[in-house]
């Protein structure tokens, strides 16, 4: 009898590392246009295939190719061009503040832009988004939502709108449709399919949708989620980001080695696509797909974005300690704005010049907000919400043992 | 020490279960945002039954089960709370709300105030809880010491029917998450403790009369359950009526406080009563250390410390899981209460 081999873990690891080139060949990709685009009605087992393959809509050259091309109008396209740019550009300037000090913390979405943006114009007044940190551009999206608000949030400063009590990007606007941002992962998913199933228990038109990132796919909540939307056939789209990182941690550490994000779906029995996430258009039509596929009670739809974290995770991490710092320029799918604009150019709805001076105009309008912002104060020079509202909203009405320790505080 | 407020209908005998069942009909009839959902709850009714024919009174999606998943159940329910319902869910027994337990501390108890207001979780979790029913370790635990420790949680325990009712309404109506913890050792009867004996029924108890209509016992009000001069026992739950024993057994006067909220709680009531007796005893079912108990004898210290003229004493279940087969040793009956009774009036 032979002694048996030894056993041995496998530990995955990126097809990168620094002072290495990446082999992106792991990401899977699909040609644009090759794709099929099923009925939004459609039956979710037949969906099993496009949780392997990736919906794209632009070509190499900006074309628009194949059955998911959406019939959308140049203005709107010009919108989300606009929100890329202005995201992108608030993102830097906060980035900057950051590293000056006047924010303790910052996290930016760097080549993620499309994701939020084309989302949220597939989307309806009154439905809620259920975001992760990395979803500003729902807001940034939107001229309702002023910049200096925003701002005095990251600032923590005295007109906080959450009153000095959230880190920095971790937002609340219910007017917005944009859920309170929680910092413990995967959470808010299930909390999304619970709010679609409230809806849709009222009879309501409104659904939900949900952001999470490729790690925490791991964790149990956000299968448990995939679990409660499919027995209720919740009306709620549930995003998972794979932009290849969770801070140091590549995609396959949190399960994403030889299958996909949108495979989960698939054994759950829910719709599954996986999408190039840096595709405007195919973002829209996905999007869009989803939405329709909720709004007319056939379900909940699980939609893997592909894309590439550009930047480090938050002000806090250095990415160049564990993968390639030219990995973002590599990147097969390239960068959502370079590619609607050569898009928008291709079909004469932009120019050069029409690109560059709406930079300036957003960039004017964002330091504006800046200086705006800062007049009323900062987390550093002290000038944050008073210490007696801390005590405020831990119950509805302030019960008498807080109303005490407020006392001994002297606030 | 409250009234009762609005009571509305004839009084009629209830169990417990009887009683937190109506509080259910009562309060689904009134809202039709009020929204009932977990394990069993639906179809079936609940293991303990306490949403018996809710479903074919209020239709499916009213009344629903749930996947076996308690953070599944925490977790969609605070997004109905958030988009405006008001669940109501149950926790099949207390020992399970473990894998919920992130969803209750790190996101219903906190959305309010992490949003200053922007968004808000009320909603309640019911669960059966505490010990004397065979259920060894896994079905046993009085786990309220837990939730008292995060911030913007009500914690609510009754002892009886009446109250069960009342406080499930007051639960309801709360702009607050509630963890609501029913004592199933009382669901059918009050229980003092002396398991070799037969179990009285509520229907025998004015306790069980239980109005049929609305009404609130108001959340944050003490009982003063039985009152007495002599010493003051701070209680809860199951622990009320074997408190109540141990008081006749030894002939003690002794004054029972049934806080009924646990946390936030009426700490007027306690402060009175141990002003009045200078005496305290403290008796749960929970483990002793870091028990709830624990947070009482600091809170008669800092408040009564000139008044007292006894040591507190503090009567728990031991620092060990819930055993099975050891039951009867673990719960606290009344000959234990009562020789602390003694020991409290002696010194």
């Amino acid at each position: 009898m032979t002694s048996p081999a030894a056993l041995r873990l496998h530990i995955p690891e990126p097809t990168g590392r620094p002072g290495g080139t990446t082999d992106f060949s792991y990401l899977l990709l699909s040609e644009a246009g090759e794709v099929p685009r099923p009925a939004p009605d459609v039956p979710a087992a037949a969906t099993a295939s496009m949780a392997k393959s990736l919906v794209r809509v632009l070509d190499h050259e900006g074309r628009a190719q194949g059955p998911w091309a959406p019939a959308i109008h140049p203005e709107r396209l010009r919108r989300g061009l606009r929100a890329m740019v202005k995201t992108r550009l608030f993102d830097a300037r906060m980035q900057i503040a950051q590293r000056q000090k006047k924010l303790s913390f910052y996290m930016q979405c760097l080549g993620e832009e499309a994701i939020a943006i084309a989302h949220a114009q597939a989307l309806q007044e009154g439905d809620m988004c259920f975001p992760t940190y990395r979803q500003q551009g729902l807001l940034l999206s939107r001229d309702d939502i002023s910049l200096v608000e925003i701002i005095c949030q990251l600032m923590s400063n005295a007109r906080d709108p959450l009153k000095g009590r959230q880190l920095p990007v971790l937002y609340s606007y219910k007017r917005a449709g944009f859920f309170s941002t929680s910092g413990n992962l995967a959470t808010q998913v299930p909390q999304a399919v619970g709010w679609a199933m409230a809806s849709a228990i009222k009879g309501d038109t409104k659904i939900a949708s949900a952001w999470i990132g490729d790690g925490s796919t791991a964790e149990a909540d956000f299968h448990t989620a995939l679990t409660f939307a499919h027995v209720y056939r919740a009306p709620v789209i549930i995003n998972v980001v794979n932009n290849q990182w969770a801070i140091s941690s590549f995609q396959a550490i949190a399960g994403g080695e030889g299958t996909t994000f949108a495979q989960r779906g698939v054994g759950v029995g829910l719709a599954s696509l996986r999408v190039d996430g840096n595709d405007f258009l195919a973002v829209y039509a996905a999007s869009q797909w989803a939405a329709e596929r909720a709004r007319t009670n056939h379900g909940a739809t699980l939609i893997e974005w592909v894309t590439y974290r550009g930047g480090a995770h938050s002000t806090s991490d250095d990415p160049s300690k564990y993968r390639p710092a030219d990995d973002w320029q590599r990147f097969p799918l390239g960068d959502p704005i370079a590619r609607l604009k050569q898009h928008l150019i291709g079909i004469g709805e932009w120019s050069e010049a029409q690109h560059e001076e709406m930079g300036k105009e957003l960039e004017a309008q964002i330091i504006a907000a800046q200086k705006e912002a800062e007049s009323y104060g900062t987390l550093l020079d002290g000038r944050v919400p008073s210490a007696a509202t801390m005590f405020e909203d831990v119950f509805k009405d302030m019960p008498e043992h807080l109303r005490r320790q407020r006392q001994q505080l002297g606030v | 020490m409250s009234t009762d407020i609005q009571t509305q209908g004839a009084s009629v005998p209830m169990t417990m279960v009887q009683a937190l069942r109506s509080a259910h009909d009562v309060m689904m009839g009134r809202d039709e945002d009020v929204v009932v959902y977990g394990e069993d709850v639906g179809y079936f009714g609940g293991v303990f039954r306490v949403t018996e024919g809710l479903q074919a009174k209020y239709g499916k999606t009213r009344c629903f089960d749930a996947p076996i998943s308690e953070s599944g159940i925490v977790a969609t329910a605070l997004g109905m709370a958030a988009y405006g319902l008001k669940p109501v869910v149950e926790i099949q027994f207390a020992d399970y709300f473990y894998p919920a337990m992130d969803q209750i501390v790190s996101e219903v108890a906190r959305l309010r105030h992490r949003s200053a207001g922007d968004f808000a979780a009320p909603m309640v979790i019911r669960m059966p809880c505490g010990g004397g029913i065979y259920g060894g370790q896994t079905h046993s635990q009085s786990p309220e010491a837990v939730f008292t420790h995060i911030c913007g949680i009500r914690t609510v325990m009754p002892s009886n029917p009446y109250d069960a009712k009342g406080l499930l309404i007051a639960s309801i109506e709360s702009e607050d998450p509630v963890v609501f913890l029913e004592p199933k050792r009382l669901y059918n009867g009050p229980f003092d403790g002396r398991h070799d004996q037969p179990v009285v029924p509520w229907s025998k108890h004015d306790m069980g009369k239980v109005p049929e209509g609305y009404y609130k016992v108001p959340l944050e009000s003490a009982a003063v359950f039985r009152p007495g001069k002599a010493v003051t026992v701070l209680t809860y739950g199951t622990m009320v009526w074997v408190a109540e024993r141990a008081a006749i057994d030894t002939g003690i006067d002794a004054e029972i406080i049934d806080l009924r909220s646990i946390w936030p709680l009426d700490l007027e009531t306690i402060v009175n009563s141990v002003r009045k007796t200078g005496r305290c005893v403290v008796v749960h079912e929970a483990t002793r250390t870091s028990g709830f108990g624990a947070e009482l004898t600091a809170l008669v210290q800092e408040h009564c410390f000139y008044h007292l003229e006894a040591p507190i004493e503090r009567v728990c279940g031991w620092d060990t899981p819930y055993p099975h087969a050891q039951e009867w040793a673990y719960f606290p009956g009344p000959a234990r209460v009562g020789a602390a009774l003694k020991r409290a009036v002696e010194v």
